[in-house]
């Protein structure tokens, strides 16, 4: 098991684990959307399945908000 | 400098009173240019805010007509302007606030035509609009200008700001292009609980206010969200994409882009988000 931070907060992991899989685990919706940062560096989505996690790494998922003016 | 009258010692008073605004500050302030894009739920709070701390000139950007659903969260709007142009509605309001501040009303949508045009007369942008082809035309033409902007956005208990500066990270080394079209909700199609308008936008209307008056940390590189449930505040630390198409050292995008704007459309609707949707847009 590993510890790594999921937007702030810490999670228990199990290794190996690449950021795809961590994204499935995460239920995250509409991954095709999401923009993923790994310690504070953006991964390209072709790279996800190659990013491999490892302990106290920090993800962040970045979501689309579009609302404002109407 | 400013010849301050007795009367405007007194409507900025508050504001002189700040050791780190004072009679300078507030000179900076009265000598400023924002434009405000979207007279909506995020251009009421930022504009009552930047009229009230006397905003040289306020451009406003819109080409809707006050609706009565409009009414529980852009609280620039009052009920006897349903029907009227928001421009018009919240040019009124500005300058029944403070009679001080010029006011540019552009009743028209924003797009890759008239941007430059219009983002070149003004120190400052501010992002207040619903949809997300023109949340990248601002950052483009922002990042184009050499402008700075206030990014926002709200939907349902959720909001997400950052300030963009030359040289720091921009909307697209966040997010490289617009979601395909329909894929992402707006607020007329999920709803938002109308205070979260308020939260964002005056963030968003002090990122303006510190940005002229050179207080503090603005929310560059930074991204802010937020999540109204739980009151939890989060600032996500972003860099500056040397890939970025717009910002980086090889930019692929030498001209601005009109996406298509999402008609009316969920690719993941439900019955009941359809129906508020046609009930708001049609």
């Amino acid at each position: 098991m590993a510890k790594i931070y999921v937007n702030g907060d810490a999670q228990e992991v199990s290794l190996p684990l690449n950021v795809s899989e961590l994204i499935l685990q995460n239920n995250v919706q509409q991954p095709e959307m999401v923009s993923v940062q790994v310690n504070e560096e953006f991964a390209e989505r072709e790279d996800w399945e190659k990013i491999q996690l490892k302990e106290d790494d920090k993800v962040d998922f970045l979501y689309f908000m579009g609302g404002g003016s109407r | 400098m400013i010849d301050f009258t007795e009367e405007q010692i007194q409507r900025y008073s508050r504001h002189i009173l700040l050791q780190d605004v004072g009679v300078e500050g507030q000179e900076k302030i009265m000598n400023a240019r924002v434009l405000v894009v979207g007279a909506g739920g995020l251009g009421a709070p930022v504009s009552l805010y930047l009229a009230a701390a006397g905003i040289g000139r306020i451009g406003i950007v819109d080409a809707d007509v006050v609706d009565l659903s409009n009414l529980q969260r852009q609280v620039i709007h009052f009920t006897k302007d349903v029907g009227v142009p928001k421009v018009k509605s919240a040019e009124e309001k500005i300058k029944a606030i403070n009679p001080d501040v010029q006011v540019d009303t552009y009743y028209e949508f924003l797009d890759s035509s008239n941007a430059l045009d219009i983002i070149k007369e003004y120190d400052f942008v501010v992002d207040g609009t619903d949809n997300f082809p023109v949340k990248f035309l601002i950052n483009d033409a922002c990042v184009m200008a050499g402008k700075p902007f206030s990014h926002g956005g709200i939907l349902r208990f959720n909001g997400q700001t950052f300030t963009h500066l030359p040289g720091t990270a921009c909307y697209r080394c966040m997010f490289k292009e617009p979601p395909p079209v329909g894929a992402v909700p707006t607020c007329s199609q999920a709803g938002v609980l109308g205070a979260i308008a308020g939260m964002l936008g005056t963030i968003q209307a002090a990122e303006t206010l510190k940005y002229f008056t050179g207080v503090g940390e603005l929310l560059t590189n930074r991204l802010l969200t937020f999540d109204a449930k739980t009151m939890q505040f989060r600032t996500v630390p972003v860099k500056h994409r040397d890939s970025c198409a717009i910002c980086g050292s090889n930019p692929t995008i030498d001209h601005l882009i009109d996406y298509a704007l999402a008609p009316c459309a969920l690719a993941t609707k439900g019955t009941q988000e359809q129906a508020a949707c046609d009930l708001k847009n049609h």
